[in-house]
């Protein structure tokens, strides 16, 4: 439960989506958790290279993640390491793994964001805490509901 | 805020440090079915002594995943979800802002590719 998959079938070929992923102008148009501005996207889609976004929220908060593209196989593969830059946010460095499959519709694009939380949770992640902490979470889901 | 955020971190690493055991999972699965066990009683599956168990439940109480309180000479314990429910937070404010993010991204790269066929045609 430390990492995070995310799976969405896209009617775009996989050059189409991946120039979004990784163009600066791309980025401007979909990164951030609501519809608060993109402020700073600058991109160099290289292994080795590094990107820096900064945003805005709706509730006028700033934000800013940064990283180093670990793998750049245009058109179907990309990964990139994570950190929040400046803020008071989750410290600590994470990965974000993108892969692109083409699909007859399109896109099929798997995103995974792991080592969420530092070394230890990375070893308790391999070691499948993942079961033990959904049925933890299936308890307190029915607490909450249970409770007036 | 910043303190805040320094101390909500602090209590995300002791609730997923006290995770990371088998034991002391065992131990709060145990919990999470039976509500309040004794610590000898709890003790009794496992292979480890009765102070390893303790050590176990001192680290599950610094990170809040437990209560103890004794009447008599015995020990009660206690699951308390609360840490649980701060961490899956933590987590489900990332997938919130992941899957906003992707929904857009797949949006914008859907106009681009119909641009792209008008283009071509």
């Amino acid at each position: 439960m430390t990492s995070l998959t995310l799976v969405r079938r896209i009617k775009a070929r996989p050059s189409i989506v991946f120039d979004a992923l990784t163009t600066p102008e791309g980025i401007a148009r979909w990164w951030g958790p609501d519809d608060g501005p993109v402020l700073v996207a600058e991109t160099d889609p290289q292994v080795g290279g590094c990107f820096r976004v900064r945003f805005r929220m709706l509730d006028g908060s700033e934000h800013e993640s940064s990283g180093e593209y670990l793998e750049v196989e245009k058109p179907e593969r990309l990964s990139m390491s994570w950190r929040w830059t400046g803020g008071a946010e989750d410290p600590g460095e994470s990965l974000v793994e993108i892969s692109l499959r083409a699909i007859a519709e399109g896109t099929e694009l798997t995103f995974t964001h792991s080592r969420l939380h530092d070394e230890e949770s990375r070893r308790s992640h391999e070691e499948g805490w993942t079961g033990a902490l959904d049925k933890l979470e299936r308890h307190f889901l029915v607490v909450e509901r249970s409770s007036p | 805020m910043l303190s805040y955020m320094v101390n909500y971190n602090g209590r995300l690493d002791r609730t997923f440090a006290a995770l990371v055991d088998p034991t002391r999972r065992a131990i709060l699965a145990r919990l999470e079915r039976e509500d309040g066990v004794s610590i000898s009683v709890l003790a009794q599956p496992f292979v480890i002594k009765l102070p390893g168990v303790m050590k176990h439940l001192d680290v599950l109480d610094d990170a809040g995943l437990i209560t103890r309180s004794k009447v008599g000479r015995t020990v009660t314990v206690r699951f308390r979800p609360e840490p649980m429910r701060e961490a899956m937070d933590w987590l489900r404010r990332y997938e919130r802002f992941w899957s906003k993010s992707l929904d857009r991204l797949a949006a914008y790269a859907e106009s681009k590719e119909a641009e792209a066929r008008k283009k071509r045609r």
